[in-house]
């Protein structure tokens, strides 16, 4: 990996996130311009309530309405369906309920992390060593 | 700082409704005011006991108490009981279910994230009787 294809650490904001993603948006037009700093990817519950994740974004597989739920305890500030998902109309309700953007993605959890990544969100564990240039 | 007390009514394994208690914790504790720290913390709580009595307990109460000094939530049920609570507060420790696990849940830390986030937390359970959880969390630190 080189500087060329890893961005600096910075924001994205929400529409960012949609194109880098080729994501659908469902919940969230009145927050395109919203930024985000930090990312989270997980398909269990309680990595979203384990840690600091109170305004990231998060990548997961969990396509129910609990995941909504947990999103908004939590104080997740976007929630991505990854690898094709396509929520229920209960779940879309509740988003915009709670004022939680929703999309969903064709792309897998992976992809999505490292495109993420590349463009500049740094997950929740800030401190993470990142090593730029291969060893030797 | 107002004393408040309310009661709610969780239905086990109304996965619909699930985690709709806790929300309403969380928006009660907003409208109040305290702190978005304090308030994840008490939501934290308040989802996973929720969601414990919803997956392992029969239908039961969810009482929260506030006052200047504490935030306090008891819930209790009738359902089967925790056999080992020290095992229990293990993280990874799970009894769930494929079907719970495949919704997301059953990585065992249900209990340790409550007690992660509160500052007491008092665990009673008979085995095919019930389990009562008293969880408190100090308004201010020291």
């Amino acid at each position: 990996m080189d500087n060329d294809t890893l961005k600096k650490p910075g924001a994205l904001s929400l529409l960012e996130i949609q194109r880098a993603l080729n994501a659908q948006l469902l919940v969230g037009e009145d927050k395109l311009h919203h930024l985000f700093r930090a990312c989270t990817g997980s398909d269990l519950m309680s990595d979203i309530l384990n840690g600091p994740t109170h305004g990231v974004v998060l990548l997961t597989g969990l396509n129910n309405i609990q995941a909504v739920r947990t999103s908004v305890i939590a104080g997740v500030a976007a929630v991505v369906l990854v690898r094709g998902k396509q929520p229920t109309r209960e779940m879309i309700d509740q988003a915009r309920q709670h004022g939680l953007p929703l999309l969903c993605t064709p792309l897998t959890m992976f992809s999505s992390c490292g495109i993420l990544f590349c463009e500049g969100l740094r997950g929740i564990d800030r401190n993470a060593p990142i090593r730029l240039q291969p060893a030797g | 700082m107002p004393h408040l007390n309310k009661s709610f009514n969780i239905k086990a394994r109304d996965f619909t409704h699930a985690g709709e208690v806790s929300i309403h914790v969380q928006n009660i504790l907003k409208t109040i005011g305290f702190h978005p720290s304090l308030i994840r913390r008490a939501s934290i709580c308040a989802y996973e006991s929720e969601m414990n009595v919803v997956m392992y307990g029969s239908d039961g109460t969810f009482l929260l108490t506030v006052d200047p000094e504490m935030i306090t939530l008891e819930v209790q049920d009738q359902g089967k009981g925790i056999e080992n609570i020290e095992l229990a507060l293990q993280e990874g420790y799970s009894t769930a279910t494929s079907e719970y696990r495949e919704m997301g849940f059953g990585a065992g830390m249900g209990l340790p994230n409550i007690q992660k986030n509160a500052d007491i937390l008092e665990i009673h359970s008979d085995p095919g009787k019930g389990t009562r959880l008293k969880i408190e969390i100090k308004v201010r630190a020291g």
